[in-house]
């Protein structure tokens, strides 16, 4: 009952989605729409799931006194932090259990929430993402070397795209005759995306569909079960 | 700027140099801070998951008219099988929802999947090429039905060909080195439009030193 | 000095040329102008010529990280929405896009004051699961979206008073930096109902979704990254915050080339160096 029972479930729900899409009417329609209602609200707990994983990962380090532990110490109270002031007073156009929070919102000048929000998450996930300008120029310098013909194939696409994608591009052959408008850089860069980038994307693609229909047809049916875990 | 404000704004060019200073070497301020991120998003995500979620698409429903929407105590029930997942003991309950989910998902990946990526990409390709305004696009269409093929042709035949046979698969090759250096390109873009941002917010909103 | 000093001085150089490349710029602006391409103009078009007065779905599937990218995106077509009478409605398949929405709904009104919440535009909130929210959106709205964030009842408010499922909807405008995001959209949106998609992305993840720009017209032109945000701001005639960044993205484009030159200048060098040996 431990594995057959979830694989039977398994295989209603996929199947019942896949006839709706052929039979578009009641019964099957209305029980897929159920059952997609009743996905978000699965999925809402899935999430919460994983939040109480974190936080039980982070306060295991903390109690083991591991190497750092009052880093994690840091991201607990600030997780605590968050949540805590998120639940009482809401965000922006959510009201939180205990009201708007007016008094603390007239201090602040937003909701304690929106406050950290602004001032903490988001430098903190956009500079997170801006050292990846560092490391590939870093890249660009150390490791984007011409060995063979279809490095070379590589490079030279990057170095027009990365033109043409730039208002500088644009100057550098705007005095092009209109007869030879193509080898404009810009159209040049557009044409490349437009042709044998979206031919290859396309490929890759088409085989990544193949591949994701076989293995969703596994688990429909059963064959793959890797996502029930082991038995002890 | 009121004391709240000006605590933000320090706070955020806080946080900024201490990832920031990443760059230099791994240090006690990026490592805080990167815990202090991780932190902050779970929480985030779980704030508004409860407003959005599961206050008006679950506990709203069930307090204003219980009797209405019994049905919805199927799904509630399901996720609290799911925390099971957290005591090792009751484990084997979470596989309940999460059959549900992974068939649901599957089922929908497999039609989704077979329609947008599968045929229409495959009619997308089925074109008169020489249906083109210009001999540029009548060229590009025909790069763009040879590459297509050719790239199939590359991830499907992997075994080694030699002579004749081989040929499809070096053109897809090709045609993929395009679209990667083509990636890259664009990689660059994004990559250096992130930093500008960052360095926006020091100039402009930090130091004052642009408008 | 050790190999890896030198090699880690090199590395800090490169970071402090690039800081300075995109810095200088941004302080001593030089104004290059912006050429539009095809795939941004296509999405301009959708929005151009869809008749006043329809509901449209505004999609923010992005978080801080890439809000430089997509923001000026978000904002420079509320604006053109807001501008044809579009009514905007909001919502977000990553939970900080609802945060998003309402910093590009802040910035649009500053241009349109008279826009009304619930009338002209709403903001629903995030949604979790992404394409399975979006098929469910395809059966009914009301069951997807109960109440907007402030807590009005979906039946009250009036600018969705005839919308029933995403059939209603005139088209959507998914802004995504990831999954689920324009993927999710052309599948569930476009391909399962029939509701036109258009879109903007990071740069990064544009040349994936190329081929739904297709015969088929999967997706309605594409915006890819910070550049065509600026192009978007040309073709509503505003010099926005695309605009402005695109000198600095220029130059340190440009940068980016020497290294790639001068690291293969090196590299032959050494090669020779070996060879010779």
């Amino acid at each position: 009952m431990k594995r057959n029972l979830p694989l039977i479930f398994a295989f209603i729900s996929g199947i019942l989605v896949v006839i709706s899409e052929f039979i578009p009417h009641r019964p099957f329609s209305q029980m897929v729409s159920t059952l997609q209602d009743w996905f978000m609200i699965i999925a809402g707990f899935a999430i919460i799931l994983g939040q109480i994983s974190l936080f039980q990962a982070n306060l295991a380090k903390i109690k083991e006194k591991k190497s750092g532990w009052y880093f994690y110490l840091a991201g607990l109270l600030s997780f605590m932090l968050m949540l805590v002031i998120g639940l009482l007073w809401g965000t922006q156009e959510y009201r939180g259990l205990i009201g708007h929070g007016e008094a603390i919102q007239g201090w602040l000048g937003s909701k304690p929430f929106d406050y950290m929000f602004d001032n903490a998450y988001m430098p903190l996930s956009a500079t997170m993402f801006s050292l990846l300008a560092f490391f590939i120029a870093s890249a660009a310098y150390r490791a984007f070397i011409i060995r063979s013909f279809e490095s070379n194939l590589l490079m030279i696409t990057a170095v027009i795209v990365i033109l043409g994608r730039t208002s500088f591009g644009g100057m550098l052959t705007a005095w092009l005759p209109e007869s030879f408008k193509f080898w404009h850089l810009p159209n040049l860069s557009d044409f490349i995306m437009e042709y044998p980038n979206s031919a290859a994307q396309r490929a890759i693609m088409i085989s990544a569909a193949l591949g994701i229909i076989g293995s969703s047809l596994r688990i429909i049916l059963g064959i793959e079960r890797s996502y029930l875990g082991s038995d002890k | 700027m009121s004391f709240a404000g000006t605590f933000g704004l320090w706070m955020a060019v806080f946080f900024t140099f201490s990832i920031f200073s990443f760059l230099y070497k791994d240090n006690p301020f990026y490592k805080f801070a990167e815990q202090v991120f991780v932190g902050l998003s779970a929480a985030y995500w779980l704030v508004y998951l409860y407003y959005s979620i599961m206050l008006p698409n679950l506990f709203s429903k069930l307090i204003s008219d219980f009797k209405g929407n019994l049905i919805l105590l199927i799904p509630a029930a399901l996720g609290i099988m799911m925390l099971m997942r957290i005591i090792p003991k009751t484990q084997w309950i979470s596989r309940f929802p999460i059959a549900i989910m992974i068939g649901t998902s599957a089922g929908i990946s497999m039609v989704r999947y077979a329609k947008s990526d599968l045929l229409s990409q495959i009619s997308a390709t089925m074109i008169n090429p020489f249906a083109a305004v210009s001999v540029s696009a009548v060229i590009g269409n025909f790069l763009l039905i040879i590459g297509t093929i050719c790239g199939v042709y590359f991830f499907y035949f992997s075994k080694k060909q030699e002579g004749l046979s081989a040929v499809p698969s070096k053109l897809g090759i090709w045609f993929l080195m395009i679209s990667f250096g083509a990636s890259f390109g664009y990689t660059v873009m994004a990559r250096i439009s992130l930093l500008i941002g960052r360095l926006e917010f020091i100039l402009k909103d930090w130091l004052h030193i642009i408008k | 000095m050790s190999v890896n000093a030198n090699s880690q001085t090199e590395r800090r150089i490169v970071f402090l040329v690039l800081l300075l490349a995109v810095a200088l710029p941004l302080i001593f602006p030089i104004g290059w102008k912006t050429e539009v391409s095809g795939y941004t103009k296509m999405a301009w078009n959708l929005i151009e010529s869809t008749p006043d007065s329809v509901v449209v779905i505004f999609s923010f599937d992005y978080d801080p990280s890439t809000m430089t990218e997509l923001q000026p995106m978000a904002e420079a077509m509320l604006e053109h929405a807001f501008s044809r009478n579009h009514k905007v409605l909001a919502m977000a398949l990553w939970p900080q896009g609802a945060q998003m929405a309402e910093q590009a709904f802040a910035e649009a009104k500053k241009a349109y004051p008279d826009k009304a919440y619930g009338v002209d535009y709403i903001n629903m909130g995030y949604k979790v699961a992404g394409i399975v929210a979006i098929q469910a959106m395809g059966r009914s709205m009301a069951e997807v979206f109960p109440t907007d964030q402030r807590g009005i009842k979906y039946q009250e408010i009036p600018m969705l008073k005839n919308i029933r499922t995403l059939k209603d909807i005139a088209y959507i405008n998914s802004l995504s930096s990831g999954t689920p995001g324009i993927k999710e959209w052309v599948m569930a949106g476009r391909d399962a109902y029939g509701t036109p998609v258009t879109g903007g992305t990071t740069a990064v993840s544009a040349p994936g979704f190329f081929p739904y720009v297709n015969s088929q017209k999967q997706l309605h032109g594409m915006l890819g990254g910070l550049k065509a945000a600026s192009e978007y701001e040309v073709l509503i005639g505003k010099i926005g915050s695309a605009t402005t960044k695109m000198d600095a993205q220029s130059i340190a484009h440009l940068l980016i080339l020497i290294f790639i030159a001068v690291g293969n200048v090196k590299a032959f060098r050494a090669r020779r160096r070996r060879d010779a040996i």
